[in-house]
């Protein structure tokens, strides 16, 4: 027998209360039927001596509570997960919302899985080569990793990301390869560019699209990465793909964080974020992994758009304090017409040194990648004190590492939207930068790595 | 009698029904048995603190109070294991429900079938008290497990078994003046409580960590406490886990509280193929890992780190020099934070509890060198990593832990971008501890060591400034002495302070090694002023040749260190001949 309740009490925002509640468990999902008979979702929160503290999937507008009913549904948010998924977009809480058919689900998942053992894990370090010579050459990326993009508004941000979703791969295998596209919050223009592309491409046939716009539910902004990531776990360990997750964008995700935590009255931390915000992260991009004797992974490629360019404001803070590295957008390189404008100094891949070296790249690159950064950060350095003291105040070195600097901007950085360039054409640019140094200033290069170099180039 | 749950926030749960519940016991939560600590009590009612996921608790759920506080398994088989923040090991949970941790498991902290062999030390009738060794287990090639007798306990010695035991059995009976005491390989210890001692010592010897920077110039003493804030990317993981890898200490405990789950899994598949160059065996032979990661339970991140310390205080009561690494007391605070909001109490500073600062000192206070019930010297070791939100070192963790420790690495983002690593700012770091270990010094090193350091630390400084100088004027409007101090301090940070983690050999660096590198630093520095002071210029100073074999030294392995004397001699020659050549010309 299905019991309604007709005892709701309040409605604050998206929080509803019922009263007089019996045998409903935290976690459990509700069903709201409204006078009109019109359904909407819901979650149980909290339960307090005998009410249930209800959060609303949907707006709670045009809603008579007196003549409402609710019921408990026994189960936590669930997603019927098939193979069938891929090539299909779904909204925030796993229903098609693409004119679709029904999916026929093979199994039931839910969607808040517990964490992964850290025993049953296996380390990533299989190299992903992007093409992208700043990500492949400097902070790589390896299979099972989560690197977010640090951008900014404004910066070409979507840009990239579809161009490591195009042309990500590991170099001499073919497994079955998926992609996962989780849309928090943004713009139907940003979701239609992703769809188009994927579809341009032909991406679409493999990709699972999860889409939660600006202009809908932030509750239901909240399940969207728990579905997809949910799919993403199906297609990764019971179907043995390498699935590649992009979650766009993470500050709409915790906007929506922090309004659901004002409206429960809770005790706000930093900028009236909730204080459990890092564990909330921390629950999406820690699914990202392998697992041993599992064939299939899932790396993450979260974007977050950092509020006025700032990098210690809470979300890209909590995030950075998670992820393995994050890929920086700087809006100077931008303004300057670099695309990519990856700041490879202030980005960083923690996995970088498992994922790369002899049998994977090359021998020499962890040696090239450290002189890259030295030179790097010392000819821009010496550009600041140009600008201020002039170019003559500096000394020649400085001024070889001024060029160098330059032109690590336009030919390493810098590549076409479409250029997809091999592990071995990004590290035979960097040398050929490099070299022009003399030996004597090449000391985080060893002798042996270096006479190789000078051989074979 | 049973409680009823009445109220379910989070990871709190408020039940009733609760008369003779104490402060601190532990309870088995609805018919999941999730495990819990109640940690307030009003009148019939508790709160309590849940270790697992709460979902699908109902109201009316059953509450049963174990009447005792959280406590951890202790004895042979700790070593080499992982276990999560409630003492529950991790490889047992992973073979009896898989690849996730699910709620209400019941897994062990040892392995309770596992035979371990019992060589006793003492014979019957033997008078024993408390901390006295009782007899051993090998529980790896490195560690001898000792059995004690348990604190308070005087008596003499009844019974006393030989051969191989499982944990649980009795190998020793003790008469005491009442009652005869049972004791097994295993004990219980409730992990908020610390383990008694005999008195609290004066540190005086180093922990050598094989990192230049740390041993150098901000040395940790056995027994000390210390701090590495940073914000995220400049790699306090990386300073962690080289410290774990190759500090001297006898046994190593490594708290992951609220980290990522990749990097328990690094450690775990790494530290059983590195060695540990003190005893040539694989690390993981001395260490134990206790891995809370950030998508775990939060409410089991805030005892993870008391049940590391209580696991190195077991460890030390055997004689041994432990150090426990916590990465990273951040989350544990945010733990505590995410607790009290829930409880509805008054926040301090960006939400805080009030108490934050009281319980981190509670927590360091249980470090130290000691002299131990049973009359040995041994040691805690403590180092907490911080994680301050946007490396604002003004944040209250920060604070609260600036007050407590004695040994500051302060790692800088600047640095990080550069790629010099170990990313320790040696313009903000401190050590309060060498003035305590001068002794040590005199007696292992150069006699001049400590005089060394300090100049090399000088010019530093004067780099520093001087950098101030040239960004405002430019490097040409130096004087030859300046600019040799320039080349010197870069030469410092290059080929002395800058050490690669993941190079075979630069790695770890001997006291030896470093001893000889710094001499051979000065040395170069000492020439270097002179031949400036004698009307060379700075050109001249920069065309030295074997300037270059100074960024080689560190490259030199340690069966090898002879090729430094070698390095010296070159010097003196090259500035001796700088010196002719002048006089011929």
């Amino acid at each position: 027998m299905i019991k309604y309740f007709k005892t709701i009490k309040d409605v604050v925002g998206s929080i509803m209360i019922v009263e007089d509640i019996e045998d409903v468990g935290v976690g459990e999902l509700a069903l709201i039927v409204d006078q009109n008979g019109n359904e909407r979702n819901g979650k149980v929160l909290e339960l307090v001596e005998n009410k249930a503290i209800v959060e609303l999937f949907d707006s709670s507008n045009n809603m008579d509570i007196s003549k409402s009913k609710i019921r408990f549904l026994g189960k936590g948010l669930e997603v019927g997960v098939s193979k069938d998924m891929l090539g299909r977009v779904f909204n925030g809480l796993g229903i098609p919302r693409d004119g679709g058919p029904k999916i026929i689900p093979d199994k039931f998942l839910d969607v808040n899985m517990g964490p992964i053992n850290p025993v049953a894990r296996d380390y990533p370090e299989q190299f992903i080569q992007t093409g992208i010579s700043s990500i492949d050459g400097l902070n790589t990326l390896v299979r099972g990793q989560k690197l977010p993009i640090f951008s900014a508004s404004g910066l070409p941000h979507n840009l990239l990301a579809s161009q490591i979703v195009r042309q990500a791969k590991v170099l001499g295998d073919n497994e079955q390869f998926a992609i996962v596209f989780v849309a928090m919050g943004i713009s139907n223009d940003d979701a239609t560019f992703f769809m188009e592309d994927f579809k341009k491409t032909g991406a679409i046939k493999n990709t699972v699209s999860v889409i939660n716009l600006a202009s809908e539910s932030s509750v239901e902004r909240i399940s969207a990465p728990r579905i997809g990531l949910t799919i993403a776990e199906y297609l990764a360990y019971e179907l043995d793909m390498q699935v590649l997750v992009v979650m766009t964008d993470i500050t709409n995700y915790a906007e929506s964080l922090r309004e659901i935590s004002s409206a429960r009255d809770e005790i706000p931390a930093r900028r009236g974020y909730p204080g459990y915000m890092y564990t909330d992260f921390a629950s999406l991009y820690e699914r990202a992994g392998k697992i041993k004797g599992k064939k299939g992974s899932i790396t993450q490629i979260p974007i977050l758009t950092m509020p006025d360019d700032d990098k210690t404001h809470p979300i890209p803070d909590l995030t950075g304090y998670i992820t393995e590295g994050q890929i920086m957008l700087s809006r100077d390189l931008f303004k300057k017409g670099i695309y990519p404008p990856i700041d490879v100094l202030s980005s960083l891949s923690r996995l970088k040194d498992k994922g790369i070296g002899e049998g994977k790249t090359k021998a020499y690159h962890s040696d090239l990648l450290n002189q890259m950064f030295y030179a790097y950060s010392r000819g821009k350095n010496a550009k600041n004190l140009a600008t201020i003291l002039g170019e003559n105040a500096i000394s020649n070195m400085d001024k070889n590492y001024v060029k160098f600097a330059n032109n690590f901007e336009e030919k390493f950085v810098c590549q076409g939207e479409y250029e997809n360039r091999t592990i071995d054409e990004t590290l035979n640019i960097a040398w050929s930068l490099l070299k022009e140094f003399p030996r004597s200033e090449l000391k985080r290069i060893k002798d042996k790595h270096l006479d190789i170099l000078l051989e074979e180039k | 009698m049973q409680g009823k749950i009445i109220k379910v926030s989070g990871a709190l749960v408020v039940a009733d029904n609760m008369v003779g519940a104490k402060l601190f016991d532990v309870c088995l939560v609805s018919d999941k048995k999730l495990v819990g600590e109640i940690i307030e009590i009003h009148g019939s009612k508790a709160s309590i603190e849940v270790y697992e996921n709460t979902d699908g608790l109902k109201l009316g759920d059953v509450v049963e109070n174990t009447q005792k506080p959280l406590s951890i398994k202790l004895g042979p088989g700790l070593i080499g294991n992982v276990l999560d923040g409630i003492g529950r090991s991790l490889k047992n949970i992973y073979e009896s429900v898989g690849d996730r941790i699910k709620t209400g498991v019941d897994a062990q902290t040892l392995n309770e079938e596992k035979k371990w062999k019992f060589t006793p030390l003492k014979k019957l009738n033997d008078e024993v008290c408390e901390g006295q060794v009782l007899g051993s287990v090998l529980e790896s090639q490195i560690i001898t497990h000792k059995i004690l007798v348990p604190q308070g306990v005087f008596g003499k010695i009844t019974q006393i078994k030989r051969g191989e035991f499982n944990i649980n059995d009795v190998v020793v009976k003790i008469k005491t003046k009442n009652q005869f005491v049972n004791v097994c390989l295993s004990s219980f210890w409730p992990i908020r409580i610390k383990r008694p001692i005999k008195k609290k010592i004066e540190v005086s010897q180093p922990i050598t960590t094989g990192q230049r920077v740390i041993d150098t110039f901000f040395p940790l003493a056995r027994g000390g406490v210390a701090a590495i804030p940073g914000p995220f990317g400049s790699g306090k993981t990386v300073v962690q886990h080289q410290l774990a890898k190759w500090c001297d200490a006898d046994v190593v405990v490594y708290v992951g509280c609220g980290e990522r789950g990749n990097e328990m899994t690094d450690v775990l598949n790494e530290f059983p193929t590195l060695i540990d160059p003190k005893t040539n065996r694989p690390l993981m032979e001395k260490t134990i890992l206790v891995a809370n990661t950030s998508d775990m339970p939060v409410a089991a991140r805030e005892a993870s780190i008391y049940t590391g310390i209580t696991i190195a205080e077991y460890y030390r009561d055997m004689g041994y020099n432990v150090i426990v690494m916590a990465d990273s007391t951040s989350r544990w605070a945010e733990a505590l934070r995410e607790m009290s909001g829930r409880l509805e109490e008054i926040p301090g500073e960006e939400g805080y509890p009030a108490y934050l600062g009281s319980r981190l000192a509670s927590f360091y206070e249980r470090a130290g060198n000691v002299l131990t019930l049973g009359g040995e010297n041994a040691s805690v070791s403590c180092v907490g990593a911080v994680s301050p939100q946007g490396g604002d070192l003004s944040e209250p963790v920060s604070q609260a832990t600036l007050r407590i420790v004695k040994v500051f690495w302060g790692l800088s983002s600047s640095l990080a971008y550069k790629r010099h690593f170990p990313a320790i700012d040696w313009l903000i770091s401190y050590s309060s501890y060498v003035p305590n270990l001068k002794g040590f010094y005199q007696n292992n090193l150069s006699y001049d060591f400590l005089e060394r350091k300090n100049y090399v630390m000088k010019i530093l400084q004067e780099e520093k400034e001087l950098d101030d100088v040239v960004s405002l004027m430019g490097f040409d409007v130096l004087g030859d002495k300046d600019k040799t101090t320039l080349l010197i301090a870069q030469i410092i940070r290059e080929d002395y302070l800058h050490q690669n983690a993941f190079d075979e050999t630069d790695t770890f660096s001997s006291l030896k090694k470093q001893d000889k590198m710094l001499k051979c630093i000065c040395e170069f520095a000492k020439l270097a002023y002179m031949a400036v002071e004698s009307g060379k210029v700075y050109e001249q100073i920069l065309s030295i040749p074997s300037r270059s074999l100074i960024g080689k030294m560190k490259y030199i392995k340690e069966d090898e260190l002879e090729k430094i004397d070698t390095i010296i001699s070159q010097i003196s020659s090259d500035f001796l001949s700088l010196n002719s050549k002048e006089e011929e010309e």
